[in-house]
């Protein structure tokens, strides 16, 4: 435990609560981007650089991105006179809690051994030679689905009386 | 010290200079002096070189439109950016009511922070990079996506029409030619197996009789280095991919509600994400800081570099002063239907120029698998749109 992982953890659950608790939607979205960076952070103190950056390229670069687009294209992005929290916040809490304790729980008295060697040296060759060689179909399963989405989506983009022109 | 010939210890003198005073320093603070003492020089060049482009650029662009450009402060001008700095500092920093105050304060912060970022895995010379990742361009790309959240939170955080309209607009330009930039950097990343940007250059420092083993020399490598360099453009929205700050029709977009040094700050930003895409651009193609001649190595290094970012930001500013701005759906599609089919056939030219002998009929099917698509999508492009002269009825 160095304080590095501290400052990382104190900053990225800094970020996530924020996210939950402010009122103004394009705020939370953006507290949720220092969450992720956070998150992103923490990967690479742990030596995982393909992740760690792929986390930033993705949810800093395209997710947020993306929230917050859909955010304004939805709705007014002035601030709401909704209180922050909701009716139901106590249930939420005991429900959260409870699934954080048997989480823990099951973490506690799983008897995982604690890894011998501080870090398991994985490279980015590695993981490219991995996706290229023995996930090689799921990789390509993975893209078939996004091709899959992207036109789906493009049909629901579609204006509908096309045809009717 | 060792003893080298003179035309490598010229070449090596940062390198050199840094160790002889990281010697002088107690071991406790040598993590953090070695790390001030490599970001230093970045930090100071970079800005500079910014400096000196804004008087450049005016000079430039005022000769292309037959008047002078700055000719007040100092001699021919060239002390302008010094008046400028002084100005934009002792301006006063207006902050719309409306405003989201933390956000409108954190953005230009946030853009300076990420166009920094993205020099730590340039190699500015022999040995001269910050730090040398093993997933270096990943962390440039990933860094240059930070921008587009800081557009956005400008853009946002101002309360104003025009400034949300110039980020929404600065945004989809960025995502849409984020794709064929990225796309067309991994053919060089394919030729040598690694995503560090110091290996990338160490492949292309060979020579072939005296010509360089720039990745730029091959069809793929052209192919990618002009899209590249084209997505590179519309990145750092420029002209002609200015829409997003078009003055003629949403004043200044993103920025227009910012005064004083947050101003400039979006400005040296900018600029800063431009020359650092120039320097990725010379780095995957152009063979970084390695000679364009065999007989031309006894050149530093670093002077290589930075004579070759010089030519790019005389392209930028020639290219600038010529072309006129794009329409929105001129923009866009020129990136899905150009860039995007070219940056993938790219990929397949580089696959079949890596199976193939080595022989003069690789060149050729080469440079087929790409001409052809390029002037069949080009004729896509123009389709129905009468191209002529134009004539002009009242300003002739």
């Amino acid at each position: 435990m160095h304080a590095t992982f501290f400052i990382l953890a104190a900053l990225t659950i800094a970020g996530a609560s924020a996210a939950m608790g402010l009122r103004n939607l394009i705020h939370c979205v953006l507290a949720l981007t220092l969450g992720f960076v956070g998150l992103a952070l923490l990967y690479l103190s742990l030596g995982a650089q393909f992740v760690g950056f792929t986390q930033i390229l993705v949810y800093v670069g395209a997710i947020a991105i993306l929230a917050v687009f859909a955010i304004m294209m939805t709705r007014s992005a002035g601030p709401h006179p909704q209180p922050a929290l909701s009716a139901f916040w106590i249930t939420g809490c005991v429900i959260a809690g409870a699934t954080f304790a048997v989480l823990a729980w099951a973490i506690i008295r799983s008897n995982i051994a604690t890894p011998t060697s501080a870090q398991p040296a994985v490279s980015t060759n590695q993981i490219g030679d991995a996706l290229m060689h023995s996930f090689a179909l799921p990789l390509e399963i993975m893209g078939l689905l996004l091709t899959a989405a992207l036109i789906g989506a493009v049909i629901i983009a579609m204006p509908q009386n096309r045809s009717s022109k | 010290m060792m003893h080298l010939p003179l035309t490598q210890t010229i070449d090596q003198i940062f390198v050199l200079s840094k160790a002889w005073i990281m010697g002088h320093v107690p071991v406790a603070f040598q993590p953090i002096s070695s790390a001030i003492l490599s970001v230093a020089p970045v930090l100071v060049v970079f800005p500079l070189l910014f400096a000196i482009t804004t008087v450049l650029e005016r000079k430039g662009l005022g000769r292309m439109q037959n008047r002078y450009g700055p000719n007040r402060v100092g001699p021919f001008g060239f002390w302008q950016p010094i008046a400028d700095g002084i100005k934009s500092l002792t301006k006063e920093d207006v902050i719309p009511r409306t405003a989201d105050q933390v956000v409108h304060f954190l953005a230009p912060l946030l853009l300076v922070l990420a166009a920094f970022l993205a020099y730590a895995v340039l190699p500015i010379g022999r040995n001269m990079v910050i730090a040398n990742l093993s997933a270096g361009v990943l962390f440039f790309f990933a860094i240059g996506s930070m921008v587009e959240l800081a557009v956005f939170m400008a853009g946002w955080s101002s309360h104003s029409k025009y400034s949300l309209l110039g980020a929404m607009r600065a945004v989809a330009q960025m995502i849409s030619y984020e794709i064929p930039l990225v796309l067309s950097s991994i053919v060089v990343i394919m030729a040598t197996g690694t995503l560090s940007t110091v290996a990338i250059v160490d492949a292309q420092t060979r020579y072939i009789g005296i010509l360089p083993h720039w990745y730029v020399l091959t069809p793929w490598g052209f192919c990618g280095f002009v899209l590249f360099m084209i997505a590179a453009t519309a990145e750092s929205n420029r002209s002609p991919f200015d829409l997003p700050e078009g003055e003629s029709e949403i004043i200044a977009g993103y920025y227009i509600e910012y005064s004083g040094f947050k101003f400039a700050l979006f400005f040296l930003g900018e600029y800063l994400g431009m020359f650092a895409t120039s320097g990725l651009a010379i780095t995957l193609f152009l063979g970084g800081w390695s000679a364009p001649f065999s007989f031309l190595t006894w050149i530093p290094s670093y002077l290589w570099f930075f004579l070759k970012l010089l030519v790019f930001i005389a392209a930028f500013i020639w290219v600038r002063g010529t072309f006129p701005r794009l329409r929105m759906d001129q923009l866009m599609g020129f990136a899905w239907k150009f860039m995007l089919p070219m940056s993938l056939l790219n990929l397949i030219d580089a696959a079949v120029w890596h199976l193939m002998p080595h022989n003069i009929l690789r060149w050729l099917v080469c440079i087929a698998i790409l001409a052809i698509p390029c002037f069949l999508l080009s004729l896509n492009l123009k389709q129905r749109k009468q191209l002529q002269i134009r004539t002009y009825r009242f300003a002739e």
